[in-house]
Protein backbone atom coordinates (compact mmCIF):
# COMPACT_ATOMS: atom_id res chain seq x y z
CA UNK A 1 0.00 0.00 0.00
CA UNK A 2 1.44 3.37 -1.09
CA UNK A 3 0.98 6.12 1.49
CA UNK A 4 1.46 9.90 1.46
CA UNK A 5 4.14 11.24 3.79
CA UNK A 6 1.76 12.74 6.33
CA UNK A 7 -0.24 9.49 6.46
CA UNK A 8 2.98 7.53 6.81
CA UNK A 9 4.04 9.70 9.75
CA UNK A 10 0.65 9.23 11.39
CA UNK A 11 0.83 5.47 10.90
CA UNK A 12 4.32 5.44 12.41
CA UNK A 13 3.00 7.36 15.45
CA UNK A 14 0.04 5.01 15.77
CA UNK A 15 2.29 1.92 15.61
CA UNK A 16 4.53 3.42 18.31
CA UNK A 17 1.48 3.80 20.56
CA UNK A 18 0.44 0.18 19.96
CA UNK A 19 3.98 -1.08 20.47
CA UNK A 20 4.84 1.09 23.47
CA UNK A 21 1.65 0.19 25.39
CA UNK A 22 2.59 -3.45 25.12
CA UNK A 23 6.31 -3.05 25.71
CA UNK A 24 5.88 -1.02 28.89
CA UNK A 25 3.06 -3.13 30.31
CA UNK A 26 4.99 -6.30 29.44
CA UNK A 27 8.03 -4.95 31.27
CA UNK A 28 5.92 -4.05 34.30
CA UNK A 29 4.44 -7.55 34.43
CA UNK A 30 7.87 -9.11 34.10
CA UNK A 31 8.78 -7.46 37.43
CA UNK A 32 6.50 -10.04 39.06
CA UNK A 33 8.67 -12.89 37.86
CA UNK A 34 9.63 -14.93 40.92
CA UNK A 35 7.47 -12.76 43.22
CA UNK A 36 3.87 -13.70 42.40
CA UNK A 37 1.61 -15.01 45.20
CA UNK A 38 1.49 -18.59 43.84
CA UNK A 39 3.52 -20.41 41.22
CA UNK A 40 0.63 -20.74 38.71
CA UNK A 41 0.20 -16.98 38.88
CA UNK A 42 3.91 -16.39 38.49
CA UNK A 43 3.75 -18.45 35.29
CA UNK A 44 0.56 -16.69 34.14
CA UNK A 45 2.00 -13.20 34.57
CA UNK A 46 5.24 -14.28 32.93
CA UNK A 47 3.35 -15.70 29.94
CA UNK A 48 1.24 -12.57 29.55
CA UNK A 49 4.37 -10.40 29.77
CA UNK A 50 5.96 -12.53 27.05
CA UNK A 51 2.91 -12.20 24.78
CA UNK A 52 2.86 -8.43 25.24
CA UNK A 53 6.58 -8.00 24.57
CA UNK A 54 6.22 -10.23 21.50
CA UNK A 55 3.34 -8.10 20.26
CA UNK A 56 5.42 -4.97 20.93
CA UNK A 57 8.26 -6.43 18.90
CA UNK A 58 5.94 -6.96 15.90
CA UNK A 59 4.40 -3.48 16.09
CA UNK A 60 7.74 -1.71 16.62
CA UNK A 61 9.42 -3.70 13.85
CA UNK A 62 6.64 -2.65 11.51
CA UNK A 63 6.88 0.94 12.79
CA UNK A 64 10.60 1.02 12.02
CA UNK A 65 9.87 -0.20 8.49
CA UNK A 66 7.16 2.43 7.95
CA UNK A 67 9.50 5.15 9.22
CA UNK A 68 12.14 3.97 6.76
CA UNK A 69 15.11 5.64 8.43
CA UNK A 70 17.06 2.47 9.08
CA UNK A 71 16.07 2.18 12.74
CA UNK A 72 15.24 -1.28 14.12
CA UNK A 73 12.70 -2.40 16.71
CA UNK A 74 15.54 -2.55 19.24
CA UNK A 75 16.56 1.04 18.47
CA UNK A 76 12.98 2.09 19.13
CA UNK A 77 12.73 0.10 22.36
CA UNK A 78 16.12 0.91 23.87
CA UNK A 79 17.33 4.19 22.43
CA UNK A 80 14.34 6.49 22.73
CA UNK A 81 13.98 8.78 25.73
CA UNK A 82 10.99 9.13 28.04
CA UNK A 83 9.27 11.94 26.09
CA UNK A 84 9.53 9.91 22.88
CA UNK A 85 7.51 7.05 24.36
CA UNK A 86 3.83 7.08 23.40
CA UNK A 87 2.38 4.49 25.78
CA UNK A 88 -0.62 5.23 27.98
CA UNK A 89 0.13 6.55 31.47
CA UNK A 90 -1.98 3.67 32.81
CA UNK A 91 0.47 0.97 31.72
CA UNK A 92 3.54 2.64 33.23
CA UNK A 93 1.99 2.78 36.73
CA UNK A 94 3.92 0.65 39.23
CA UNK A 95 2.74 -2.81 40.30
CA UNK A 96 2.19 -1.66 43.94
CA UNK A 97 0.39 -4.87 44.94
CA UNK A 98 -1.46 -7.73 43.23
CA UNK A 99 -4.73 -5.76 43.24
CA UNK A 100 -3.19 -2.77 41.42
CA UNK A 101 -1.58 -5.14 38.92
CA UNK A 102 -4.86 -6.89 38.15
CA UNK A 103 -6.96 -3.71 37.96
CA UNK A 104 -4.42 -2.06 35.63
CA UNK A 105 -4.37 -5.19 33.50
CA UNK A 106 -8.15 -5.46 33.37
CA UNK A 107 -8.59 -1.82 32.30
CA UNK A 108 -5.99 -2.35 29.59
CA UNK A 109 -7.29 -5.75 28.43
CA UNK A 110 -10.84 -4.47 27.87
CA UNK A 111 -9.45 -1.55 25.86
CA UNK A 112 -7.00 -3.74 23.97
CA UNK A 113 -9.74 -6.18 22.92
CA UNK A 114 -11.77 -3.29 21.53
CA UNK A 115 -8.96 -1.69 19.56
CA UNK A 116 -7.55 -4.98 18.22
CA UNK A 117 -10.96 -6.24 17.13
CA UNK A 118 -11.39 -2.98 15.29
CA UNK A 119 -7.99 -3.23 13.59
CA UNK A 120 -8.56 -6.73 12.20
CA UNK A 121 -10.47 -5.06 9.34
CA UNK A 122 -7.69 -2.53 8.65
CA UNK A 123 -6.72 -2.37 4.93
CA UNK A 124 -3.00 -2.48 5.77
CA UNK A 125 -2.56 -6.26 5.68
CA UNK A 126 0.42 -6.46 8.05
CA UNK A 127 -1.36 -4.38 10.66
CA UNK A 128 -4.59 -6.37 10.32
CA UNK A 129 -2.58 -9.59 10.68
CA UNK A 130 -0.75 -8.37 13.80
CA UNK A 131 -4.07 -7.27 15.26
CA UNK A 132 -5.78 -10.61 14.69
CA UNK A 133 -2.80 -12.47 16.14
CA UNK A 134 -2.64 -10.18 19.19
CA UNK A 135 -6.40 -10.38 19.64
CA UNK A 136 -6.27 -14.15 20.16
CA UNK A 137 -3.86 -13.53 23.03
CA UNK A 138 -5.62 -10.46 24.37
CA UNK A 139 -8.80 -12.51 24.75
CA UNK A 140 -7.26 -14.90 27.24
CA UNK A 141 -5.41 -12.05 28.97
CA UNK A 142 -8.81 -10.47 29.55
CA UNK A 143 -10.28 -13.74 30.79
CA UNK A 144 -7.40 -13.98 33.29
CA UNK A 145 -7.65 -10.41 34.63
CA UNK A 146 -11.45 -10.52 34.77
CA UNK A 147 -11.53 -13.82 36.68
CA UNK A 148 -9.11 -12.38 39.23
CA UNK A 149 -11.05 -9.15 39.54
CA UNK A 150 -14.22 -11.11 40.36
CA UNK A 151 -12.40 -13.11 43.01
CA UNK A 152 -10.60 -10.15 44.56
CA UNK A 153 -13.62 -7.84 44.51
CA UNK A 154 -16.10 -10.42 45.72
CA UNK A 155 -13.63 -12.17 48.02
CA UNK A 156 -12.90 -11.10 51.58
CA UNK A 157 -13.39 -7.65 53.10
CA UNK A 158 -9.66 -7.08 52.86
CA UNK A 159 -9.35 -8.16 49.22
CA UNK A 160 -12.33 -5.99 48.31
CA UNK A 161 -10.83 -3.00 50.13
CA UNK A 162 -7.46 -3.42 48.41
CA UNK A 163 -9.06 -3.82 44.99
CA UNK A 164 -11.38 -0.84 45.44
CA UNK A 165 -8.35 1.18 46.52
CA UNK A 166 -6.51 0.15 43.34
CA UNK A 167 -9.54 1.10 41.22
CA UNK A 168 -9.69 4.52 42.89
CA UNK A 169 -5.98 5.12 42.37
CA UNK A 170 -5.88 4.04 38.72
CA UNK A 171 -9.16 5.51 37.54
CA UNK A 172 -7.70 8.92 36.67
CA UNK A 173 -5.42 7.32 34.08
CA UNK A 174 -8.28 5.78 32.12
CA UNK A 175 -9.89 8.79 30.50
CA UNK A 176 -7.05 9.66 28.13
CA UNK A 177 -7.24 6.14 26.66
CA UNK A 178 -10.09 7.27 24.44
CA UNK A 179 -8.86 10.71 23.39
CA UNK A 180 -8.77 10.85 19.61
CA UNK A 181 -6.14 13.31 18.37
CA UNK A 182 -5.07 14.60 14.94
CA UNK A 183 -2.94 11.50 14.28
CA UNK A 184 -5.85 9.13 14.75
CA UNK A 185 -8.31 11.47 13.03
CA UNK A 186 -6.14 11.44 9.91
CA UNK A 187 -5.82 7.64 9.93
CA UNK A 188 -9.57 7.24 10.40
CA UNK A 189 -10.25 9.73 7.62
CA UNK A 190 -7.94 7.78 5.28
CA UNK A 191 -9.68 4.54 6.23
CA UNK A 192 -6.53 2.98 7.69
CA UNK A 193 -7.83 2.83 11.23
CA UNK A 194 -11.53 2.00 11.45
CA UNK A 195 -13.84 4.43 13.25
CA UNK A 196 -13.33 4.46 17.01
CA UNK A 197 -16.20 6.57 18.26
CA UNK A 198 -18.26 5.00 21.01
CA UNK A 199 -15.26 3.08 22.40
CA UNK A 200 -15.36 4.74 25.81
CA UNK A 201 -19.05 3.83 26.16
CA UNK A 202 -18.38 0.21 25.21
CA UNK A 203 -15.41 0.08 27.55
CA UNK A 204 -17.43 1.58 30.42
CA UNK A 205 -20.24 -0.85 29.76
CA UNK A 206 -17.91 -3.87 30.15
CA UNK A 207 -16.26 -2.39 33.24
CA UNK A 208 -19.67 -1.65 34.78
CA UNK A 209 -20.95 -5.20 34.30
CA UNK A 210 -17.84 -6.77 35.82
CA UNK A 211 -17.76 -4.28 38.69
CA UNK A 212 -21.36 -5.06 39.62
CA UNK A 213 -20.55 -8.76 39.74
CA UNK A 214 -17.31 -8.10 41.62
CA UNK A 215 -19.01 -5.78 44.15
CA UNK A 216 -16.76 -2.89 43.20
CA UNK A 217 -17.78 0.75 42.84
CA UNK A 218 -17.07 2.84 39.78
CA UNK A 219 -15.35 6.05 40.90
CA UNK A 220 -16.86 9.43 40.05
CA UNK A 221 -15.67 10.92 36.81
CA UNK A 222 -14.80 14.31 38.29
CA UNK A 223 -11.37 13.24 39.50
CA UNK A 224 -8.34 15.09 38.18
CA UNK A 225 -7.53 13.35 34.95
CA UNK A 226 -4.01 12.87 33.71
CA UNK A 227 -3.49 13.07 30.00
CA UNK A 228 -1.06 13.63 27.19
CA UNK A 229 0.85 10.35 27.08
CA UNK A 230 0.25 9.97 23.34
CA UNK A 231 2.29 13.16 22.95
CA UNK A 232 5.03 12.06 25.29
CA UNK A 233 3.80 13.42 28.63
CA UNK A 234 4.28 10.81 31.31
CA UNK A 235 4.16 10.28 35.04
CA UNK A 236 7.43 10.07 36.98
CA UNK A 237 7.31 6.27 36.89
CA UNK A 238 8.17 5.81 33.21
CA UNK A 239 11.68 7.26 33.53
CA UNK A 240 12.57 4.84 36.30
CA UNK A 241 11.20 1.90 34.32
CA UNK A 242 13.17 2.90 31.21
CA UNK A 243 16.37 3.27 33.24
CA UNK A 244 16.14 -0.37 34.18
CA UNK A 245 14.85 -1.60 30.83
CA UNK A 246 17.40 0.27 28.72
CA UNK A 247 20.58 0.21 30.78
CA UNK A 248 22.09 -2.93 29.27
CA UNK A 249 21.49 -1.90 25.66
CA UNK A 250 22.82 1.60 26.34
CA UNK A 251 25.87 0.51 28.33
CA UNK A 252 26.86 -2.09 25.77
CA UNK A 253 25.45 -0.95 22.41
CA UNK A 254 25.12 -3.85 19.99
CA UNK A 255 25.56 -6.45 22.72
CA UNK A 256 24.47 -9.94 21.67
CA UNK A 257 23.81 -13.13 23.59
CA UNK B 1 25.47 -26.64 -9.79
CA UNK B 2 23.32 -28.68 -7.48
CA UNK B 3 19.61 -28.55 -8.01
CA UNK B 4 17.09 -28.99 -5.23
CA UNK B 5 13.35 -29.25 -5.88
CA UNK B 6 10.78 -27.50 -3.76
CA UNK B 7 9.36 -30.73 -2.33
CA UNK B 8 12.85 -31.64 -1.14
CA UNK B 9 13.05 -28.32 0.68
CA UNK B 10 9.79 -29.16 2.45
CA UNK B 11 11.24 -32.58 3.37
CA UNK B 12 14.32 -30.87 4.83
CA UNK B 13 12.13 -28.50 6.80
CA UNK B 14 10.41 -31.54 8.29
CA UNK B 15 13.69 -32.26 10.08
CA UNK B 16 13.46 -28.99 12.01
CA UNK B 17 11.63 -29.44 15.30
CA UNK B 18 10.00 -26.99 17.62
CA UNK B 19 12.44 -27.01 20.57
CA UNK B 20 9.56 -26.67 23.01
CA UNK B 21 7.44 -29.48 21.52
CA UNK B 22 10.17 -31.86 20.38
CA UNK B 23 7.72 -34.37 18.86
CA UNK B 24 6.39 -32.00 16.19
CA UNK B 25 8.33 -30.55 13.28
CA UNK B 26 7.73 -27.02 12.04
CA UNK B 27 5.83 -28.16 8.95
CA UNK B 28 3.35 -30.24 11.01
CA UNK B 29 2.97 -27.27 13.35
CA UNK B 30 1.95 -25.07 10.44
CA UNK B 31 4.78 -22.63 11.14
CA UNK B 32 6.16 -22.81 7.57
CA UNK B 33 3.77 -20.93 5.29
CA UNK B 34 5.69 -20.61 2.04
CA UNK B 35 8.78 -21.83 0.26
CA UNK B 36 10.06 -19.76 -2.66
CA UNK B 37 12.87 -21.22 -4.68
CA UNK B 38 14.76 -19.15 -7.20
CA UNK B 39 17.79 -20.88 -8.76
CA UNK B 40 19.83 -21.71 -5.71
CA UNK B 41 18.35 -19.04 -3.45
CA UNK B 42 15.60 -19.94 -1.08
CA UNK B 43 13.13 -17.81 0.81
CA UNK B 44 11.12 -19.37 3.63
CA UNK B 45 8.14 -17.62 5.15
CA UNK B 46 7.27 -18.56 8.69
CA UNK B 47 4.62 -17.31 11.07
CA UNK B 48 4.97 -17.32 14.86
CA UNK B 49 2.67 -19.54 16.91
CA UNK B 50 2.44 -17.00 19.74
CA UNK B 51 3.68 -13.40 19.58
CA UNK B 52 6.21 -13.98 22.30
CA UNK B 53 7.28 -17.48 21.32
CA UNK B 54 10.96 -17.56 22.32
CA UNK B 55 11.57 -20.56 20.02
CA UNK B 56 11.19 -18.51 16.83
CA UNK B 57 14.83 -17.40 16.70
CA UNK B 58 16.10 -20.92 17.30
CA UNK B 59 13.79 -22.19 14.56
CA UNK B 60 15.02 -19.52 12.15
CA UNK B 61 18.67 -20.41 12.79
CA UNK B 62 17.91 -24.12 12.49
CA UNK B 63 16.23 -23.62 9.09
CA UNK B 64 19.28 -21.75 7.80
CA UNK B 65 21.59 -24.44 9.15
CA UNK B 66 19.67 -27.37 7.63
CA UNK B 67 19.26 -25.76 4.20
CA UNK B 68 22.85 -24.50 4.04
CA UNK B 69 24.09 -27.97 4.85
CA UNK B 70 22.03 -29.29 1.93
CA UNK B 71 23.94 -26.96 -0.37
CA UNK B 72 21.60 -24.01 -0.70
CA UNK B 73 23.78 -20.93 -0.84
CA UNK B 74 21.35 -18.20 0.04
CA UNK B 75 18.63 -18.81 2.60
CA UNK B 76 16.34 -16.05 3.76
CA UNK B 77 13.79 -16.59 6.52
CA UNK B 78 11.02 -14.04 6.79
CA UNK B 79 8.54 -13.76 9.66
CA UNK B 80 5.10 -12.91 8.34
CA UNK B 81 1.93 -11.81 10.11
CA UNK B 82 -0.53 -11.71 7.23
CA UNK B 83 -1.67 -15.22 8.08
CA UNK B 84 -2.67 -15.79 11.68
CA UNK B 85 -1.42 -19.06 13.10
CA UNK B 86 -4.07 -21.42 14.40
CA UNK B 87 -4.01 -24.89 15.94
CA UNK B 88 -6.51 -25.87 13.19
CA UNK B 89 -3.41 -26.30 10.98
CA UNK B 90 -2.15 -29.16 13.12
CA UNK B 91 -3.21 -32.37 11.35
CA UNK B 92 -4.53 -35.63 12.80
CA UNK B 93 -1.16 -37.42 12.69
CA UNK B 94 0.50 -34.65 14.62
CA UNK B 95 -2.34 -34.64 17.13
CA UNK B 96 -1.83 -38.35 17.74
CA UNK B 97 1.89 -37.77 18.26
CA UNK B 98 1.12 -35.11 20.86
CA UNK B 99 -1.22 -37.45 22.75
CA UNK B 100 1.36 -40.23 22.73
CA UNK B 101 3.92 -37.78 24.08
CA UNK B 102 1.57 -36.98 26.99
CA UNK B 103 0.19 -33.66 25.79
CA UNK B 104 -3.56 -33.52 25.17
CA UNK B 105 -3.95 -32.27 21.57
CA UNK B 106 -6.02 -29.15 20.88
CA UNK B 107 -9.73 -29.87 21.25
CA UNK B 108 -12.30 -27.95 19.26
CA UNK B 109 -11.80 -25.48 16.41
CA UNK B 110 -10.31 -22.04 16.80
CA UNK B 111 -13.24 -20.34 15.11
CA UNK B 112 -15.77 -21.87 17.50
CA UNK B 113 -16.46 -20.50 20.94
CA UNK B 114 -14.81 -23.60 22.44
CA UNK B 115 -11.81 -21.74 23.70
CA UNK B 116 -13.89 -18.80 24.91
CA UNK B 117 -15.55 -21.27 27.27
CA UNK B 118 -12.38 -23.13 28.22
CA UNK B 119 -12.95 -22.54 31.94
CA UNK B 120 -15.90 -24.93 31.92
CA UNK B 121 -14.56 -27.57 29.48
CA UNK B 122 -13.24 -30.97 30.47
CA UNK B 123 -10.24 -31.79 28.32
CA UNK B 124 -9.70 -35.50 27.64
CA UNK B 125 -6.81 -36.97 29.65
CA UNK B 126 -4.01 -38.13 27.26
CA UNK B 127 -3.14 -41.02 29.60
CA UNK B 128 -6.47 -42.68 30.42
CA UNK B 129 -8.92 -40.89 28.04
CA UNK B 130 -11.12 -39.82 30.94
CA UNK B 131 -13.01 -36.56 30.67
CA UNK B 132 -13.30 -36.37 34.44
CA UNK B 133 -10.63 -33.64 34.45
CA UNK B 134 -10.27 -30.07 35.62
CA UNK B 135 -8.36 -26.98 34.58
CA UNK B 136 -5.53 -26.11 36.98
CA UNK B 137 -4.31 -23.04 35.11
CA UNK B 138 -4.76 -21.55 31.67
CA UNK B 139 -1.02 -20.86 31.64
CA UNK B 140 1.60 -23.57 31.50
CA UNK B 141 5.27 -24.21 30.85
CA UNK B 142 4.98 -22.58 27.41
CA UNK B 143 2.49 -20.11 25.92
CA UNK B 144 0.80 -22.82 23.90
CA UNK B 145 -0.18 -25.08 26.80
CA UNK B 146 -2.61 -25.03 29.72
CA UNK B 147 -2.43 -27.18 32.87
CA UNK B 148 -5.04 -29.78 33.80
CA UNK B 149 -5.57 -32.55 36.32
CA UNK B 150 -7.19 -35.93 35.71
CA UNK B 151 -9.44 -36.93 38.59
CA UNK B 152 -9.52 -40.58 37.45
CA UNK B 153 -5.85 -41.48 36.97
CA UNK B 154 -4.65 -38.64 39.21
CA UNK B 155 -2.14 -37.38 36.66
CA UNK B 156 -1.49 -33.72 36.02
CA UNK B 157 -1.24 -33.11 32.27
CA UNK B 158 -0.79 -30.37 29.69
CA UNK B 159 -3.20 -29.43 26.92
CA UNK B 160 -2.15 -27.82 23.67
CA UNK B 161 -4.58 -24.91 23.71
CA UNK B 162 -6.98 -24.51 20.82
CA UNK B 163 -6.36 -21.07 19.42
ZN1 LIG C 1 -6.32 -39.73 33.29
Amino acid sequence: MKLDNNVKNALFEFLLRMGDDRLILGHRLSEWCGHAPVIEEDIALGNIALDLIGQASAFLNFAAGVEGKGRTEDDLAYFRNETEFKNLQLVEQPNVDFAHTIVRQYFFDVYSNLVLTNLTSCPVNELAGMASKSLKESKYHLRHSKQWLLRLGDGTDLSNEKTQNAVNNLWRFTKEIFDIDETEKLLIEKGIVPEMSGFREKWLDSINKTFMEAKLKLPEDNLDFSAGSRNGFHTEHLGHLLAEMQILARSYPGAKW
Amino acid sequence: MMYIAENEIWKLLETVFDPEIPVLNIVEMGIVREVNLNNNACEIKITPTYSGCPAMNTIENEIIKVLSKAGIKSVKVEKIFTETWTTDWIGQDARNKLRKYGIAPPEGESASDFYDNILTKNITCPYCKSTNTELTSEFGSTSCKSLHFCKDCHQPFEHFKCI
